[in-house]
């Protein structure tokens, strides 16, 4: 009963943020627009090989659609005192980050699925796997919708927010192989590619698209998401709960 | 604990990075009550409210919310109340319907009866025209009903008032204070924390004073007003209040307990029965004409001054600056 109490109010909690906040025109373009240029830019450059580009695409689109909106949602609410409201309603802490999170990671979830079915027109995907798709995207979309909730978290101002989320963002780019392959980057930055949770969200959905392009086994990059996700929400949870007092 | 209270407090304390903001407090609140926390600003009113709400967590002590303890059962003893925070905070881009609808399922408000309670709720507060405006288009007395419209949204027990006319121009306030006289009447319980003394005087059952954050006295006006019936206040008008040293020559009278000057009068308390005679010859002496005498009956403002050992200046220059 409880649990149903609570699993309703987080359902509520992300189902207010995605009406009030995410299906925007400026949320949208930032989630879709922004990434397709990153793409077309590199393609521009290389024109060969833009399905290839397709993994990295979709993963660029999960990780700004989900965290465009939630990286600053929860500071912008604790500024302007609704926030509040949540952590007075009978839901707890616990819940009310994750019904935030559970709103942003529907959002990439979404975007990443209009670019997919904009790609399926374009190219053939002969290892296309729906099965292993489904869970890459899903995870992917919860890791960022975290991480963005966890610098909602540790900041105090909404354009530090917006700071950390794009220290996290950029770098991610360019070292989580959307657009250069990890084993072409020289080895200690190789390193640093396998600390990010894009690289594993590229990872799977290669495996989800492009199975033969593969290095990583997806079973092994599902999981670093899932472990990823929870450790950050977990860290979400400790920070916020610190701030509040 | 009693089945029959809505509040039981004991030993409360919060501490901030080791600033004691409330001390050890205890106290309880019957069901039905209207009860009043009142103090001076940084007394720990609003940490007390925010602690009891399940939004601070205290350092020591513990406190039950309709038997349920807010520590242990925090999501359960949230279900029992209702809170209007100080600050007007409900979301800014939703309208007042889809506010209280939102508040609903937050509070777990059946699905069929969610939109018949908001719209009852909106007639309440008297907000029909302001049905489908954002949050964001009300004036502030608007806000402030809206908010306590959403604090009753699952008919709670309990409700907590942190400073609700704070702010408010005089017919929003006294709106509103009928309003809490008739949730009151219904059988809430209200949780009522204020710096306005007259506020506390006309709603509360009871009142408990809260100084740096100690609760000194809890009792009921009537009780408390009686602590300072052993003086008795006269208020004088005088034709020429502004000579130099005028206050201090007052003070400087033997039975003289107390002075303060509020425009062209002086209320002043003495020890026993005012000495009229030798006091208004005192008065002559020093050039004094006394046009009226008023005798007051103590109030809640003498019992609280009485009570915090606050100087009355100060207690009006912290309304003023609350008011600001």
């Amino acid at each position: 009963m409880a649990l149903s109490k609570e699993l309703k109010a987080i359902y509520f909690i992300s189902l207010k943020d995605i009406k009030s906040y995410y299906f925007k025109p400026p949320n949208i373009s930032w989630g879709i627009i922004f990434p397709m240029a990153m793409a077309l830019a590199f393609y521009l450059r290389n024109p060969v090989g833009m399905k290839d580009l397709i993994p990295g695409l979709l993963g660029m689109t999960i990780l700004f659609g989900s965290t465009s909106m939630e990286a600053v949602v929860i500071t912008f609410e604790r500024r302007l005192g609704s926030f509040e409201r949540l952590l007075l309603a009978p839901v707890s802490l616990e819940g009310v980050l994750m019904g935030k999170i559970v709103g942003g990671a529907f959002f990439g979830f979404i975007v990443s699925c209009a670019v997919l079915v904009a790609s399926l027109f374009f190219f053939s995907f002969p290892n296309f796997n729906l099965v292993l798709l489904i869970p890459s995207l899903v995870l992917s979309s919860m890791a960022f919708s975290t991480l963005g909730g966890f610098i909602s978290v540790a900041v105090k101002e909404v354009f530090e927010a917006q700071t950390l989320a794009n220290l996290f963002r950029f770098p991610m780019i360019f070292l989580s192989g959307v657009f250069i392959p990890i084993e072409t980057l020289p080895l200690p930055v190789q390193v640093i590619s396998y600390l990010l949770p894009l690289t594993y969200s590229v990872e799977s959905l290669r495996n989800s698209l492009l199975s033969h392009y593969s290095s990583f086994p997806a079973w092994a990059s599902l999981l670093i998401l899932a472990v990823f996700s929870s450790l950050l929400y977990w860290a979400s949870v400790r920070v916020l709960r610190k701030r509040l007092g | 604990m009693e089945s029959n209270l809505a509040l039981d407090v004991e030993n409360l304390t919060k501490y901030y990075n080791g600033f004691l903001a409330v001390d050890h407090i205890r106290f309880q609140v019957k069901s039905g009550e209207v009860f009043g926390f009142l103090g001076p600003n940084g007394a720990g009113k609003t940490t007390t409210i925010r602690m009891l709400c399940g939004l601070l967590t205290p350092s020591e002590g513990r406190a039950s919310v309709m038997g349920f303890d807010i520590q242990k059962e925090t999501v359960e003893s949230k279900r029992q109340i209702g809170v209007v925070p100080e600050i007007s905070n409900l979301y800014e881009e939703l309208t007042s319907f889809e506010n209280l609808v939102f508040m609903g399922q937050l509070y777990g408000v059946p699905k069929n009866q969610r939109k018949k309670r908001s719209e009852e709720l909106i007639q309440l507060v008297r907000l029909e025209a302001k049905r489908d405006i954002p949050f964001s288009g009300l004036s502030k007395g608007m806000k402030r009903s809206l908010t306590i419209a959403a604090a009753l949204v699952h008919d709670p027990p309990l409700i907590f008032l942190d400073e609700p006319t704070s702010g408010l121009d005089v017919g929003s306030a006294r709106n509103l204070r009928t309003m809490i006289r008739q949730l009151n009447g219904r059988g809430t319980t209200i949780f009522l924390t204020t710096h306005n003394i007259e506020e506390a005087n006309h709603l509360c059952h009871r009142i408990a004073v809260l100084v740096k954050g100690k609760i000194i006295a809890v009792d009921t006006p009537e009780a408390l007003k009686k602590s300072v019936q052993g003086k008795s206040m006269v208020e004088f008008g005088m034709e020429n209040p502004n000579l130099p040293d005028l206050l201090d020559s007052i003070k400087a009278f033997d039975s003289v307990d107390t002075v303060n000057r509020r425009q062209d009068h002086f209320v002043i308390g003495f020890k026993g029965g005012p000495p009229w005679g030798s006091f208004l010859l005192y008065l002559q002496e020093r050039g004094v004409s006394v046009t009226s005498i008023n005798t007051l009956q103590p109030t809640l403002e003498d019992a609280f001054v009485k009570i915090t050992g606050l100087d009355r200046e100060m207690m009006m220059i912290e309304k003023e600056g609350k008011k600001g």
